[in-house]
């Protein structure tokens, strides 16, 4: 299958006339600022459009197409009534800067989100404002940094991080200005206690730590973690990638954490949209609070209102030009809501459900999994470095057959420290018989690895393109379209 | 149970595969004091039926109003095939593609918008969009200080007449790497920023000018002089553009003698509704020599083993996820959805229905101007050549004026005197395509009355 470009339907003249305004319009402009030719758009019709958007849309994967396993990404079903309640007109419609007074009905859904965080996570503030994961830790870590230079202790400016811990984590203390310390993990999967002893000093920010770990286990020893931080002066930051494994059975506020990013485009369920828009609200313990990112929803009695640095005067500021990814702060709150209070434990108990008994599944069937004497968090991880060795087929090839056979590939030579593996996260929302033929698809990828391996390298056969050519992509840039 | 397909036969099997008894065995390994007891403060399960009655009240409570607000967020007619095709799963419930074999029609889609911003930013490179504009701003300012060669200075100059949003938002995401940044002042007449204003920091090592085009003011700035001023004294030079604008005003990639080197701004304007401030998206386009300071995703064309054209992630090497701590940006994802909705909004509207929603926004500004400065105790601010915005200065302090017109149902404009004292009691006001003449004059009808009523008590 295979789709032109939309400027390749593209004919002069041609156009949607219907979707713009037709009235003759000479405003004046200098002519200095003036553009001398039109830019280069396509010209197309409405049906034109549609069909080719269409057709580009099938080309895809997606949660509601395919099983999509993608380790530390929470690929679950995103309920449309989600995009449907979030979706209405009076919610489009409002200005970002329209008077409080027009939007109570939003800022109530605002504020309860706020509450219901809280208390998910155990966190004695949430602020919503940051528009995706990786902007809460940057959000998180400058609390931090505004935390110890509040105390005049500004000399801590170091950043530890687990070896295993998201790429985002150490690019994100950077750009906070911090120098990233990594500490190793043990055999276990487990934080190496005394590394992280002589690791910890009078120039330790804090600790970044996703529990359970990108490894899928819990951190077991997170106790004398917190304890050694916080004994050194240091805070504790919660990556939430893997809240979904743990939602209401334990509350990163209880394990001793002072802050705590949400993917809400994860654990609850706001849709990952090719890539974005995602969510990444912080929470934070009582040091913290002075210092969340503005704006905040406040109450005064039955009225709502933005809080901004007039109310926060320590506020790290803000992070985004109005108050951060509104919509897909709906989308949360309508999700929580449709859960509600025994919804939310269940999440993680059949997340863990279905990730344990996949797990177990595979070992079954053959499979060497990277930590095999620990529970599954909501995800695990496979180790295919024997049917490399023995089979000349690595991770990538079984990922790529794994397409073929209508499954989306897991997670792939993620974490780095386990060779050749597939890190499988299943979901809560997945069925029995589905993870059932997932089993099944591995077992007869791996047959075809036996016998005739060249079927798994030369994958995917069945897609609208094989295998990509990745260097030439990078050597010959080929960003933009030019008409020959 | 919501959102779970298992039956209990499932369950039984699963547990029995696995070996253990109940669920709450699975958590076994978190040390039992750790374990959370109930959740009181989330209220119990709602129905969909329900939840979709809640939100209903609670969106009619909000209501809907005359829109007379820009200030960074532009209320655009959106055709309905837009979210119709946006909405679709294999684009909505998609992740980042990084299977691109299984995720051609993410890539492909997000290719035609590079190559879309290209041809309105006149820049040779986009990359697949950022957050949203002021965060895309910062950004482009800690791109610029990385690509500059000439200069290793970290001061950038930054106009008192851009958005004052983004200001803030250049401390708060840029401030933690020691860049500095400088004010420009602007004409009080004109409402542009002054070229003797930059003249003070001549020889002085600058890294980057950001101009704004039109600035927070609507107002037109002198893009070339501003541009050539930079380039003469080794800095770069960072554009803050209005995507809808470009259908008509000169791109930043011809600005001055050599072009701007980074175009950014709010994406938001092509297709997206305003939705109380987000999702929206952040572009950003530059020169072929910066590519490799480019932060965010960028997708190129390439072959398959067959030779056939594919799409695919590309000049990955820059991104958190390979350089870790050394990275371009700590930034993984982007805005899909929303560059989605723009890619189809700019094929819909083509280069004539851009160029037809800019100059008619141009025009409404002008007649909602004409019309509310014919009212008693209502005066433009600045009288320099503008876009679809424009600034009003009151007789009296705008607070309680806008309040008394939602009161009404008109969402009357911005108040900035917080953000500018010195400019009195300023309203910051914009009429793009979706007002009509009756709009306008219900507008000045009622700040007639506001006015006059405030004038008599």
């Amino acid at each position: 299958m295979h789709e032109k470009l939309i400027f390749e339907h593209s004919a002069p003249g041609r156009n949607a006339e219907a979707q713009y305004p037709q009235a003759p319009a000479h405003p004046a402009i200098p002519a200095a600022l003036r553009r001398s030719a039109p830019p280069a758009l396509p010209e197309v019709s409405e049906l034109q459009a549609v069909r080719h958007f269409t057709r580009l849309s099938q080309l895809n994967f997606s949660i509601d197409t395919h099983f999509y396993p993608l380790g530390s990404c929470t690929m679950k079903y995103n309920p449309k009534a989600c995009n449907q309640y979030a979706m209405l007109p009076e919610l489009l419609g409002r200005h970002p800067l329209a008077p409080e007074s027009t939007g109570q009905g939003l800022l109530q859904c605002l504020y309860e989100l706020q509450e219901m965080l809280k208390e998910v996570t155990g966190m004695r503030g949430v602020s919503l404002t940051p528009m995706a994961g990786a902007q809460g830790e940057f959000a998180g870590v400058a609390m931090i940094r505004a935390y110890h230079q509040a105390r005049n202790d500004s000399a801590r400016n170091e950043i530890i991080v687990p070896d295993a811990a998201h790429g985002t984590n150490p690019a994100t203390a950077a750009m906070c200005g911090c120098i990233v310390k990594e500490i190793p993990s043990l055999p276990s999967g487990d934080i190496d206690v005394e590394a992280l002893r002589g690791a910890v000093g009078p120039q330790t920010a804090g600790i970044m730590l996703t529990n359970p770990s990108t490894l899928g286990v819990f951190e077991r020893r997170i106790g004398v973690v917190a304890e050694i931080v916080h004994a050194a002066g240091g805070l504790l930051y919660y990556d939430g990638a893997n809240l979904n494994a743990i939602l209401g059975k334990v509350r990163p506020g209880d394990m001793g954490f002072d802050v705590i990013h949400m993917n809400l485009h994860k654990t609850f369920s706001t849709p990952h949209g090719g890539g974005g828009p995602g969510s990444g609200a912080v929470g934070v313990g009582e040091r913290l609070l002075p210092f969340m990112p503005v704006p905040l929803v406040g109450r005064d009695g039955d009225r709502y209102r933005w809080l901004d640095e007039r109310d926060l005067p320590q506020s790290i500021g803000r992070l985004s030009n109005f108050m951060g990814n509104t919509g897909v702060l709906l989308r949360a709150y309508i999700y929580m809501r449709m859960l509600g209070r025994a919804g939310m434990q269940r999440v993680s108990e059949f997340a863990a459900l279905n990730a344990n008994y996949l797990m177990v599944k595979l070992r079954d069937a053959g499979f060497e999994l990277a930590y095999p004497g620990r529970r599954a968090g909501h995800e695990f991880i496979v180790t295919l470095r024997r049917e490399a060795k023995e089979y000349g087929t690595n991770a990538m090839d079984f990922a790529k057959r794994l397409l073929d056979f209508g499954f989306h590939a897991p997670t792939t030579y993620f974490p780095l420290l386990v060779p050749e593996c597939l890190l499988i996260e299943p979901t809560e929302t997945e069925t029995k018989e589905e993870l059932d033929a997932f089993v099944a698809a591995m077992v007869a990828i791996r047959r075809e690895a036996q016998t005739e391996p060249e079927k798994l390298k030369g994958a995917p056969w069945t897609l609208p393109v094989r295998r990509l050519d990745d260097v030439r992509a990078a050597k010959q840039l080929d960003l933009a379209w030019t008409a020959a | 149970m919501p959102f779970i397909p298992h039956t209990a036969a499932d369950v039984r099997a699963m547990l029995a595969a696995i070996g253990v008894r109940h669920t709450n065995d699975l958590f076994d390994e978190i040390p039992e004091e750790l374990r959370a007891r109930g959740l009181e403060g989330v209220p119990p399960a709602l129905s969909e039926m329900e939840v979709g009655r809640l939100m209903s009240e609670r969106a009619a409570r909000d209501g809907r109003r005359l829109n007379f607000i820009g200030a960074g967020a532009y209320e655009h007619h959106i055709p309905a095939a837009v979210w119709s095709i946006v909405t679709r799963g294999e684009f909505y419930s998609a992740y980042t593609p990084y299977q691109a074999e299984a995720s051609q029609g993410t890539l492909q889609l997000l290719y035609e918008y590079q190559t879309m911003m290209s041809a309105l930013t006149g820049l040779a490179i986009s990359n697949a969009s950022l957050y949203d504009g002021a965060s895309g701003l910062a950004e482009a300012c800690l791109m610029a200080v990385r690509a500059n060669r000439k200069s290793t200075s970290q001061r950038i100059l930054v106009p008192a007449a851009l958005n004052p949003t983004y200001r803030s938002v250049l401390r708060g995401v840029a401030g933690h790497q020691h860049l500095s940044f400088e004010a420009l002042p602007f004409d009080p007449r004109g409402g542009h920023t002054v070229l003797a204003g930059l003249e003070s920091y001549r020889g002085q090592g600058i890294a980057a000018v950001v101009i704004q085009q039109p600035n927070f003011f609507g107002t037109l700035e002198d893009v070339d002089a501003i541009t050539n001023w930079a380039h003469e004294n080794g800095a770069l030079l960072i554009g803050v553009v209005n995507p809808t604008s470009l259908a008509v005003l000169k791109p930043p990639g011809q600005w001055g003698a050599k072009g701007a080197d980074v175009a950014c701004g709010e994406g938001q304007p092509l297709g997206v509704p305003l939705s109380s401030g987000g999702p929206y998206f952040g572009f950003m386009a530059t020169k072929s020599e910066h590519v490799r300071q480019m932060p965010g995703r960028i997708v190129g064309r390439t072959v398959d083993l067959d030779g056939k054209p594919g799409f695919t992630l590309t000049l990955q090497a820059r991104e958190q996820h390979i350089r870790r701590s050394k990275a371009t940006s700590n930034i993984c994802t982007n805005q899909g959805l929303l560059v989605t909705a723009a890619t189809i909004y700019l094929s819909l509207l083509g280069p004539r229905g851009l160029a037809q929603v800019a100059a008619v926004s141009m025009q409404r500004t002008q007649e909602l101007v004409a019309a509310l400065t014919r009212i008693p105790g209502v005066r433009l601010a600045f009288d320099g050549p503008r876009f679809h915005e424009a600034v009003l200065l009151l007789d009296r302090p705008v607070g309680p004026v806008l309040a008394a017109l939602a009161g009404r149902g008109i969402v009357g404009g911005c108040d900035i005197s917080r953000h500018y004292p010195a400019l009195g009691h300023a309203l910051l006001v914009c009429a793009t395509e979706t007002r009509t003449l009756d709009d306008i004059e219900t507008y000045a009808r009622a700040l007639t009355d506001v006015l006059a009523a405030a004038a008599a008590a």
